[in-house]
């Protein structure tokens, strides 16, 4: 006998009639805080286990019996794309749309025939590249096996970094090819820059308008349709950091020649904040005291004047100090420079073909510095609109919560930027400054692309440079505490031996205690034994495909410029070697193996 | 080092397979700048150390960093006779693979220190292929044997040097390990390699030998398990008389431990030294004490046993009996500094190198200074038991351009020192050494000074006095034999040795214990007011302390 539950449920519901039961039983009498809580609590169960176990099948496919109203998909590599992507689909559901929110990763392309409307948020990275989850979906759509799509209603939102060449090519190439098979584009794609945050509210309230001319949506509004695997905790979020107390801040290399690299562990007691290895934390920092002064020193402006942006007032100096980017230059800030000056040379760095030297000199420099080298005549008002808001930062997790308890942990290797004059970087200069029992603001960032597989019977092999090892430290802590039977493996690569071989005494701990199986080494700067960690997966090729034959998983962490390629290269060789097969097949297999979640980056 | 037990040690050695332990697998180990624990007791067999950089260490740790572990390397170099090829590639290597100085030590040998684990074997290798190899230079093992250097060659001294090469020679490992693991050599069945004369589980502990040419005891004889004091009749040598049981070592607030000098035994003729030497070695192998490390020393088991018994046990293997001593008189324990010539005319120049250490500081260019003279010289060089260096046996022609070369490098600095500057010791301690409790050689120049201010305010200014300074009461730098000697104790805290005597036969009671520098200062001001009041015309600190009734 089933008891009925308090609100009509639409015609998907996933439960059969006794799970229903039990659910009308469990939210009977329940108050709004408890059954906000049950929704958290389910959207973090599915987040932890069911989209990694089984990432191509935890949702339910759209069929003809009961067509999704929209489909969002989205490929992010930093998580801009899932929240805009769920920004879009808390505001389709509001609307009374039936709506589902996909990683690319865990979207199968052959559902494509089957949609009706599909909205797409798709990043591209280093040279035109699609985010790792989401080659499936991509070289589906860009491959000779894609059908034409006639029923299909599609709107497509491009993220991107203007200072690369192929700009925002993976949504463009997206959009254009969805024309292609004969899908309706119902709102034009914009391209967004790395301030995105205007230009996607622009295309937001495009696809607000397009939804409100159509017809009302037949059946019940989904109110308990979506479960994401994601951010119903309360507990933080990047709008709403919590205040963690920094319980110990130490640098953890030596010497000169290598970066300050700094342990920081955090605090979260009280904060109900929750995460998985795998996952980063947020870090909302506080741009340096001397930086801001040099900013408006450069300008000639003393700060005080107050400036209204984004509904606030407050003084230049405030939002120099706490609201707006200082450190990092984009392209349209040096756009903004160059409009604003006779600055012929910046403008012409900024046309095509000059992208290797913009980024050079983006890299290089901080505001301060480029007011001091193309003054032009500034305003409070006009030099605050020109600056992106200050973004959080990001830092892969070092901790397991099963070994640090309600603790976070993380690595940050201090950034300056040179110029002539040496700047720091606004977190890393932050975090530095942070004693214990101050307090840092920060959020967590869920990473479901990065997580260790659910089988602990399953190998590991983690492969990493510098701050890169922080993630395989909180995976190595969470493997021990769970008692995984799983080997793993480690290969690291940092500059000196002797200076930057992070977390050190806790590798060797590993080692003996027998929880690493296997680790390797490779320092680049250490005279008479130079060597990168992609060198040590040639070396290693035989046991790491053995590895990977008996069903091991490769993670990869650190730069994604050179590194990652340089690894993705030995990795492909490798398996070309100790597989016998042509480096062509060996490279498709990684791909397939990226599909399935066993080969899984995190690079940046 | 670990708190390893002696019975440890002991089951390390006998389970080593010939001192070969896993110390192959230690060195291709890429997580650790390290050995194995085990490992680095075997290490020692093979000359060299495991350290780390202890100023840094405890940082490091906070930094989730191993200690900065490095390597010393030291080297077996019976009598300290080099030649300019070997000082060349000693120096060379010191450059690439060490921290950049080599370091002379109170056995005539040298010392790298600093270098890492992935360039051990390719220094240990090169040194080799300059014929100077590394073997037993530490461990429980016959050490590198001591040999005086003289003033000037004699016909004895020439004849005490190849006595010192044959008997490192006789009392080696016989193992193959040393050339598998540094020199890929083939390997060897351990059957092949019994070690007949050390045993399966080596000496109990370390084992030091010397050989003394009266009237210098620059070997300090009266130090070592097994001495040899050269008696030369009609100018030439007749044999040895023997000295047993000495040695210094000892711990802190142990009375089961103490610095003992060695007994005067009998008389042999040279033909029998090697057998002597044989058979007090074996009879230390089989009787020395191995469950206790700290009582394991041939001067323990002297001592526990009684000198009767090691006379008949010696006796018994030897199947002759000793004569008894010959007549022999010591004057002193110090280095002459400057040029001496020899009965065949040639010269031989001693320079002063203060703590042994061979480094460019300043205008100081000792290091830079002794290559570009090891360029030019055709003779030998000889490193003295005080951590000094003879340039030994030039032309009297070629005396002009070693004397350009000292001058220019500031290697002269013997000619405007004062004499307590001239004789100091200081082992080597902190940052490196492992059992140091407090600083020795980096302590030695300051304190120094402040003596010799002490010695001109009352007086006593230029007047020579032996002080050695001591990291730990291990006794490398052979405190317990000086007139005034600080043997560490912890940072900045040393216990006060007064009284040695200048010949070597006289130990260093402790006069007071766990003194900071202005304590010891404040002592030593009374007592060099006392002494320059009291002495008779010339008498040393030691014996003015002595005849005073101060020390009792």
């Amino acid at each position: 006998m089933a008891a009925s539950l308090p609100l009509p449920v639409p015609q998907a519901f996933p439960l059969d009639a006794e799970r229903a039961d039990q659910l009308a039983q469990l939210v009977r009498g329940l108050d709004a805080p408890g059954l906000l809580w049950i929704s958290g609590y389910a959207a973090g169960l599915a987040a932890a286990g069911l989209a990694a176990a089984a990432p191509a099948t935890a949702l339910p496919a759209a069929d003809a019996d009961a067509p999704w109203t929209a489909t969002i998909v989205y490929g992010s590599q930093t998580g801009n794309g899932r929240r805009i992507a769920e920004a879009l689909g808390d505001r389709l559901l509001a609307r009374g749309v039936r709506v589902r929110v996909a990683r690319a990763g865990e979207y199968a392309p052959k559902e494509l025939a089957r949609e009706r409307r599909l909205f797409v948020v798709m990043s591209t990275h280093g040279d035109g590249d699609p985010p790792d989850d989401a080659r499936p979906l991509t070289d589906f759509l860009f491959g000779r096996r894609a059908s034409p799509l006639p029923a299909l209603e599609f709107a497509v939102l491009a993220l991107g970094d203007s200072s690369y060449p192929k700009y925002c090519e993976i949504g463009r190439r997206l959009d254009e090819r969805l024309a292609e098979l004969g899908a309706r584009r119902v709102v034009d794609r914009i391209d967004c820059d790395v301030d995105y945050e205007s230009q996607a509210s622009d295309w937001q309230a495009r696809v607000d308008a397009w939804i409100e001319q159509l017809p009302a949506e037949a059946a019940a509004p989904a109110r308990v349709a979506v479960l994401r695997p994601v951010a119903s905790a309360p507990a933080s979020s990047r709008e709403r950091p919590f205040a963690a107390e920094v319980l110990a801040n130490q640098r953890i290399t030596w010497g000169e020649g290598v970066r300050d690299v700094r342990h920081v562990e955090l605090s979260l007691a009280g904060s109900g904040i929750r995460y998985e290895p795998g996952d980063s934390i947020g870090i909302v920092p506080v741009n340096p005291e001397a930086t801001v002064a040099a900013v408006l020193a450069a300008a000639r402006l003393d700060g005080t004047d107050t400036v209204e942006r984004d509904g606030r007032q407050r003084t230049l100096a405030e939002w120099l100090a706490t609201g707006l980017e200082i450190t990092l230059v984009t392209r349209p800030l040096l756009a903004k420079f160059a409009e604003r000056g006779p600055h012929a040379g910046l403008a012409a760095l900024l046309q095509p073909g000059r992208e290797a030297e913009l980024r050079a000199l983006m890299t290089e420099v901080q505001l301060a510095d480029l007011l001091e080298r193309y003054p032009v005549d500034w305003d409070a008002a006009t030099l605050a609109g020109a600056l992106r808001p200050l973004a959080p930062r990001l830092y892969s997790i070092a901790s397991s919560a099963r070994e640090v308890g309600d603790e976070v942990h993380l690595a940050a290797a201090r950034i300056d930027t040179g110029g002539g004059s040496t700047r720091p970087g606004a977190a890393t200069h932050f975090l530095a400054g942070r004693a214990e029992g101050a307090t840092v603001p920060v959020f967590v960032e869920p990473n479901p692309r990065f997580r260790l597989p659910a089988d602990d019977s399953r190998d590991v092999i983690m492969i990493g440079a510098g701050t890169g090892v922080a993630p395989y430290r909180a995976f190595l802590q969470e493997r021990i505490a769970r008692g995984a039977r799983g080997r793993n493996w480690l290969l690291f690569g940092a500059r000196h031996f002797a200076r930057d071989f992070l977390y050190q005494l806790e590798w060797q701990r590993a080692q003996k205690r027998g929880a690493l199986a296997r680790i390797d080494l490779a320092f680049s700067r250490d005279a008479g034994h130079k060597a990168y960690v992609q060198q040590r997966i040639v070396e290693a090729g035989a046991a790491l495909h053995d590895w990977l034959e008996n069903g091991a998983t490769i993670y990869v962490c650190g730069d994604a410029t050179r590194m990652a390629p340089d690894v993705h290269a030995a990795l492909a060789g490798a398996i070309a070697k100790h597989g016998g097969l042509p480096l062509e097949s060996a490279r498709e297999r990684l791909d397939r193996l990226g599909a399935d979640g066993r080969y899984l980056r995190d690079v940046y | 080092m670990g708190a390893a037990s002696p019975s440890a040690v002991e089951r390390i050695k006998a389970e080593s397979r010939g001192l070969r332990g896993t110390i192959v697998e230690s060195l291709a180990d890429p997580v650790t700048g390290g050995i194995a624990e085990d490992d680095q007791h075997l290490l020692k067999f093979h000359g060299s150390y495991q350290q780390h950089d202890r100023d840094s260490a405890e940082a490091r740790r906070q930094a989730k960093l191993e200690p900065a572990f490095s390597f010393m390397i030291r080297t077996r170099l019976p009598g300290g006779f080099c030649t300019p090829a070997q000082w060349l590639a000693l120096d060379a290597l010191a450059t690439r693979h060490a921290n950049g100085t080599l370091r002379l030590t109170s056995r005539q040998a040298f010392q790298l220190h600093g270098v890492l684990k992935g360039d051990l074997k390719r220094t240990i290798a090169a040194m080799n292929a300059a014929l100077v190899d590394t073997i037993a230079a530490c461990g429980d093992v016959n050490r590198n044997v001591l040999a005086s250097p003289g003033p000037a060659a004699s016909p004895a001294h020439a004849e005490a040097q190849a006595w010192a090469v044959k008997l490192s020679e006789r009392l080696l490992p016989r193992t193959r390990a040393y050339h598998e693991i540094w020199l890929d050599g083939a390997k060897v069945a351990p059957a092949e390699e019994a070690e007949k004369i050390l045993g399966a589980n080596y000496l109990p502990r370390k084992f030091k030998a010397a050989i003394a040419v009266p009237p210098v005891n620059d070997v300090d004889i009266f130090a070592q398990d097994l001495g040899f004091i050269a008696i030369v009749e009609a100018g030439r040598l007749a044999g040895f008389n023997l000295t047993v049981g000495g040695g210094l070592g000892a711990t802190h607030g142990d009375a089961k431990t103490y610095p003992r000098l060695a007994d005067l035994v009998g008389f042999l003729t040279p033909d029998r030294m090697l057998a002597v030497a044989e058979a007090v070695v074996t009879t230390q192998r089989d009787f020395g004490d191995r469950g206790e490390r700290k009582h394991a020393r041939l001067k323990y088991t002297i001592a526990d046993r009684g000198l009767d018994w090691f006379r008949a046990e010696l006796e018994r293997r030897l199947g002759f009996a000793l004569e008894g001593p010959r007549p022999f008189k010591f004057t002193t324990t110090g280095d002459p500094f400057g040029w001496s010539e020899d009965a065949a005319g040639r010269w031989h120049l001693g320079l002063r190198i203060e703590s042994g250490r061979v480094a460019d500081v300043g205008d100081r260019r000792l290091r830079s200074g002794l290559a570009r003279i090891a360029q030019v010289h055709r003779g030998h060089f000889r490193l003295t038991p005080n951590q000094n260096l003879v340039i030994a046996d030039v032309e009297a022609g070629d005396r002009w351009r070693i004397d350009a070369l000292v001058a220019g490098y500031g290697l002269d600095a013997y000619r405007r020192s004062r004499a307590i500057a001239l004789e100091s010791l200081a082992c080597v301690a902190l940052p490196t050494c492992p059992l140091a409790m407090a600083e020795a050689e980096r302590y030695l120049p300051s304190v120094t000074a402040a003596i010799d201010a002490l010695m001109e305010k009352h007086g006593l200014g230029g007047e020579p006095l032996l002080l050695r300074v001591s990291g730990c009461p291990n006794g490398c730098s052979r405190p317990y034999l000086a007139e005034v000697a600080l043997v560490g104790k912890a940072p900045g805290r040393y216990n006060l040795h007064l009284g040695g005597g200048r010949d070597g036969r006289r130990l260093a009671p402790l006069y007071r214990e766990n003194l900071d520098e202005t304590a010891m200062l404040a002592v030593l001001d009374s007592l060099f007011a006392a002494w320059s009041a009291g002495r008779t015309p010339g008498e040393p600190f030691g014996d003015f302390l002595h005849r005073s009734g101060r020390l009792s």
